[in-house]
């Protein structure tokens, strides 16, 4: 445990987060003010830096907003159907084991278009990283229901609000892959708070540890703000986040392998 | 040369291996079963990995992912499943992947599938159609050496015979020459140097260095396909000289075709043959010369008709041409019908050589 000398003033100024960025960003995101999705790709990238394991790593891009986000993280990236990441994430990492690769879907990415491919994966054990960042809702194409989304919500495609006679209930893709054995690291944090993205950092580096470990499969679910999906105003989307999807999908690991 | 005697999937994979490849993701489905077994039994003895996948879709997007970082890589099926792969084998035009895909088909039905394909967007996918399983072993080297050099995915399309015949073979590496350095593969050594890697449809590139674009990476993806269709195109032919008559059929049919051809002329008869070795490109030029001084066209394959379309498109002239090949499969659904014995063929020539042609 580090302890801090607090008799001697510090020895440089105190710095913010968003006074520097990590080097692996190569510019600015182009997404909607107030949006979770770069937060969560900042901790990301900050996690391979800090593992030394960047120059082994390839990324596997699935589609929504964070698909543009290819061009502003200096990672060999393939960018792939939607849906399909864990599966290309896959042959990747079999033809290539000593890389590190994740891959990055959103809730309409990997709830509704490949549910199946990341419940394979995790049930083979297969040893990659899948990033989910759920809002909720489709925020690429403007707010419409997925498979994730909470109950009450509304969207362009639920108008009164999610409703289980009608729309079925939302799918916890984190606690489906808990339940399979070859899942070997699964939590799910949220960016809405300061606190919330220390601890998905903290997520994310305990998967790539057990990715590099070889001890199996591994999910970090994050809860993501998207105002502009949920229609409210963007310095609402962090306390909204907490009062509807946060209520309906409990932080914390849900699977946790020891070293 | 020593040959052994091998079924066809057998050797097939036996070939696949010989030329390098160490990826192969399938789901079973007949005749494509025996491929997917011996690949599953083959690979991992030389150092590869065969995956049972989950279903078709996840099968061909693990090939891809494999091929995007460097392997040589293929899957397969029959045709339904290779229906559920076309979305993938579209991107893998579009994104500059290079892998094969095996449909060991049922029947001659998926021409269209393999020469129009059902994918989105400009693109076009090599195809090559083995007569036999000799054939069939160098068609495997070439298919991934053909993949390689465009990078682009090639379609291997077989047949129950092709699949489960025993004959004696010869496997060993084949060289179709150099080919470029895979230097676009993803091995994860790009990150942080400011010049990653990206294997992506729409070619935006990076922040820091921005690519084509899909406007003009796509405009450039549809030049390639026209200079694949200029270079690339395969046939063989027989008795052009003194035909009168041309039987044009491609894969299994046309060695059957061949062996009646043969019969027909020791009976007297002015009849050659012509076989598209690659179905796309399809060797318009060739059939185009090849018709030029016969009388008649005929067309024979397992379908209602459907490289019918190209030899049309490209025969000298389209009313001498005459189809009499059709539907035919086995009570089983999986294997070819009745149509498929030469007793049959010849008795469906002789007809039409008897309704005249064009003078």
């Amino acid at each position: 445990m580090t302890v801090i000398d607090t008799s001697q003033p510090p020895s440089e100024p105190a710095r913010r987060v968003a006074d520097f960025r990590p080097s692996l960003l190569l510019g600015e995101h182009s997404l909607c003010p107030g949006c979770g999705e770069p937060v969560a790709l900042r901790v990301l990238l900050e996690v391979l830096q800090e593992l030394d394991i960047v120059q082994r790593t390839i990324g596997v891009v699935g589609h929504g907003c964070y698909g543009s986000f290819v061009r502003i993280m200096d990672v060999d990236v393939l960018q792939c159907l939607h849906g399909r990441a864990p599966a290309c994430a896959t042959g990747i990492k079999r033809v290539r084991p000593d890389c590190a690769v994740f891959t990055m879907q959103g809730d309409g990415d990997m709830a509704n278009e490949g549910l199946q491919e990341v419940l394979h994966a995790a049930a083979r054990g297969e040893k990659i990283t899948c990033v989910l960042l759920n809002n909720g809702v489709f925020g690429d194409t403007g707010g419409q229901l997925t498979a994730a989304t909470v109950l009450g919500q509304r969207t362009k495609t639920s108008l009164e609000g999610r409703d289980a006679e009608t729309h079925g209930y939302p799918i916890p893709v984190a606690d489906l892959v808990a339940g399979l054995r070859g899942a070997a690291y699964v939590a799910r944090g949220a960016v809405s708070t300061a606190g919330g993205v220390a601890q998905t950092k903290r997520m994310l580096r305990r998967a790539f540890e057990t990715q590099l470990a070889g001890a199996g499969f591994s999910l970090v679910e994050i809860l993501t703000m998207c105002p502009t999906g949920w229609f409210v105003p963007a310095p609402e989307g962090p306390g909204y986040l907490g009062d509807s999807m946060e209520q309906a999908y409990p932080l914390g690991e849900l699977t946790t392998w020891r070293h | 040369m020593t040959l052994e005697l091998l079924e066809g999937s057998e050797a097939i994979a036996a070939s696949a291996i010989a030329a390098g490849c160490r990826f192969f993701a399938g789901y079973p489905m007949s005749p494509f079963t025996g491929l997917l077994e011996n690949m599953s039994r083959q690979l991992p003895l030389a150092g590869g990995v065969c995956l049972n996948a989950e279903s078709e879709i996840e099968g061909v997007n693990m090939t891809l992912g494999a091929a995007a970082a460097g392997a040589r890589a293929a899957t397969g099926s029959c045709g339904q499943g290779i229906a559920l792969m076309q979305e993938a084998i579209a991107e893998a035009a579009l994104n500059e992947t290079p892998f094969v895909v095996f449909n060991m088909a049922r029947n001659q039905q998926d021409y269209f599938q393999a020469t129009r394909g059902g994918g989105w967007g400009d693109y076009r996918t090599i195809t090559l159609a083995p007569k036999d399983v000799p054939e069939a072993v160098e068609h495997v080297q070439l298919a991934f050496h053909l993949a390689d050099k465009h990078r682009a995915p090639v379609i291997f399309y077989g047949d129950p015979l092709l699949a489960q015949t025993r004959i004696g073979v010869s496997v060993r590496p084949l060289d179709f020459g150099p080919l470029p350095p895979k230097d676009w593969a993803l091995d994860g050594t790009g990150g942080g140097t400011g010049g990653s890697r990206q294997v992506w449809t729409w070619a935006m590139g990076k922040a820091t260095d921005p690519g084509p674009g899909p406007d003009r990476h796509w405009r450039a993806i549809a030049e390639k396909f026209a200079a694949i269709d200029a270079i690339e195109s395969r046939s063989e032919q027989a008795h052009v000289e003194d035909a009168e008559t041309l039987v044009v059929a491609f894969g299994s049919a046309a060695k059957f075709v061949e062996y009646v051809v043969e019969e027909l002329r020791a009976d007297g008869h002015r009849i050659g043959w012509f076989r598209p070795v690659t179905l796309w490109p399809f060797p318009g030029e060739a059939l185009a010369a090849a018709t030029a001084d016969v009388r008649r066209v005929l067309v024979f394959e397992l379908n209602a008709g459907q490289m019918l379309d190209d030899v049309r498109i490209h025969a000298a002239d389209r009313s001498a041409v005459r189809f009499i090949g059709g539907v035919s499969i086995a009570e089983s659904g999986l294997a070819y019908g009745e149509l498929m014995d030469a007793p049959v063929i010849r008795d469906r020539i002789r007809t039409a050589l008897s309704e005249g042609g064009r003078s």
